[in-house]
């Protein structure tokens, strides 16, 4: 079981056909504090690169994309009473959504941590 | 408020200490400023709540006025700002603003009398256009000295006295709003019982090259911690305070903007500032609208822009809002029309084009605890 990253720093975890997705470390670490995360209802049909949750830190709101397509399956409901996972623990209980991917295709755009990590690093 | 010409960003004195802490430091009104420190803004906020926080301010503007021979310095500010100049005693601070021709806010200061002279601190984003606009109509009645290179460092919280006064005890009894020259590390400064917090504490001005020395003095204490820009902001916003060129700006009279207590009562009447006809005209008649506070429901939060909507109706525009610690919810403020500025008034505010239902309340959102003596 891999994890992938998008350049936007989402990262999906796939076991057998759906995804939980993220954010990284990185992005927990620019965001700072989480006060608040709108997460996407199960059912709901969402693009790759589509805006599909919103987490909100003391600073500003940031969307978070989809890094595949397919349908939510769950959203994070412990995230309304507990934002910060996403700080403590942003690979963890901080995950947002699941998602059955549509088109497994979808993770081949992806970066895996070495290049994720490349890629980070660039950054700074 | 206009982005700051690109260049290099400048630096405060403060500025290899901000590093050697571990700040992440931002651009900030053409300034590299530190936003947080590696704790974080909510316990930043915290902090400052319940103990002593530091904040370098030394990107703020500090202006010198001293009267020409034959003249008179608080007279020839109130031709610029609706404010109480000539009332004020040697030692005391009042807050005020710059206002055009039309009523609107050019910016908000602080000035402070010492008897010889009037000390102004105004903000970052504007003090180059604020240095220019009072030379322009106050060369010929006043010498006027930037002391843009000074240090400010704002302590502020319920231990920030407590703090202060281990290194400078007569500050202990300063009561809110006034001033006092102080002996600090060896170095005269100007020290202020006043803030941006709400709460009680002190912005101490110091020369620029012991600003260092003096904030790590502050830091040692067991009540200080390093506060960056974005708690100044939480806290400012529960407090009810606003943020130029968000809250308040040209557009906005300080009638709109609910600062009628901020001028003075004979100036009310007598008038002699810029835009005197409109703001008199408002207070008698009313502003068109209104700055309120809002309460969003639930846990969504509505920033500066979302819109004001009554009935499906666009009333006024958030011009501050976000996450309020020590609430552990959100709050917002902004402008709405006046008929419908009513506090327990039931509004809309769109939050990514969904409507999250809200209360206009009064401001403060957390009471202010400021040192009356």
């Amino acid at each position: 079981m891999t994890v992938k990253y998008s350049n936007e720093h989402e990262w999906i975890r796939v076991e057998g056909d759906v995804g939980t997705v993220g954010i990284s470390q990185y992005a927990q670490e620019q965001l700072g504090d989480v006060v608040f995360v709108e997460v996407p209802q199960a059912g709901r049909k969402v693009a790759k690169g589509e805006s599909v949750a919103v987490v909100e830190s003391v600073k500003a709101a940031s969307d978070i994309y989809s890094p595949v397509s397919g349908e939510v399956t769950e959203g994070n409901a412990a995230l309304a009473d507990a934002p910060g996972d996403i700080n403590a623990a942003p690979m963890g209980k901080g995950w947002i959504f699941k998602v059955k991917l549509a088109n497994k295709a979808d993770l081949d755009g992806l970066m895996d941590q070495a290049a994720y990590d490349a890629f980070v690093k660039s950054l700074s | 408020m206009s982005e700051p010409p690109a260049g290099p960003l400048k630096r405060t004195p403060l500025h290899a200490l901000h590093q050697e802490l571990g700040a992440r430091l931002v651009p900030f009104a053409g300034y590299e400023m530190p936003v947080q420190y590696p704790t974080g803004i909510l316990a930043e906020h915290a902090q400052t709540r319940t103990a002593a926080g530091l904040f370098d301010v030394s990107h703020m503007g500090q202006v010198r006025l001293t009267a020409k021979p034959g003249q008179n310095a608080a007279k020839a500010l109130e031709t610029l700002v609706p404010g109480d100049i000539s009332g004020l005693q040697p030692g005391q601070q009042r807050y005020t603003q710059f206002t055009n021709e039309t009523g609107g806010i050019l910016d908000d200061l602080m000035v402070t009398s010492t008897g010889d002279h009037l000390l102004l601190v105004v903000n970052a984003a504007c003090k180059d256009a604020d240095l220019a606009h009072i030379r322009k109509h106050l060369s010929a009645t006043c010498e006027i000295e930037p002391m843009f290179s000074r240090g400010l460092l704002a302590l502020q919280g319920p231990k920030a006295a407590e703090a202060l006064a281990r290194l400078v005890p007569s500050v202990a009894t300063m009561k809110f709003m006034t001033g006092a020259f102080v002996t600090i590390d060896g170095a005269q400064c100007y020290v202020t019982r006043s803030g941006y917090t709400g709460g009680d504490g002190y912005e101490i001005s110091t020369p620029a090259d012991k600003a260092e020395a003096i904030a790590r003095k502050l830091l040692a204490q067991p009540e200080v911690k390093p506060i960056g820009l974005g708690a100044r902001d939480s806290l400012r916003l529960e407090a009810g305070l606003c943020l130029y060129g968000h809250d308040i700006d040209t557009t906005t009279t300080p009638i709109e903007a609910v600062l009628l207590w901020s001028i003075g009562k004979e100036r009310r009447t007598q008038g002699g500032f810029p835009g005197a006809d409109v703001i008199r005209k408002q207070i008698t008649e009313g502003a068109p609208r209104k700055r309120i506070g809002l309460l969003p429901e639930g846990k969504a939060i509505a920033r500066e822009g979302a819109e004001i909507a009554l009935g499906g109706k666009v009333i006024g525009k958030v011009t501050s809002g976000g996450f309020a610690p020590t609430l552990g919810r959100a709050v917002a403020m902004g402008y709405v029309d006046k008929a419908h500025s009513a506090n327990g008034t039931k509004v809309d505010l769109l939050v990514r084009g969904k409507p999250v239902p809200a209360e206009i309340v009064p401001m403060p959102f957390v009471k202010h605890a400021y040192y009356r003596g």
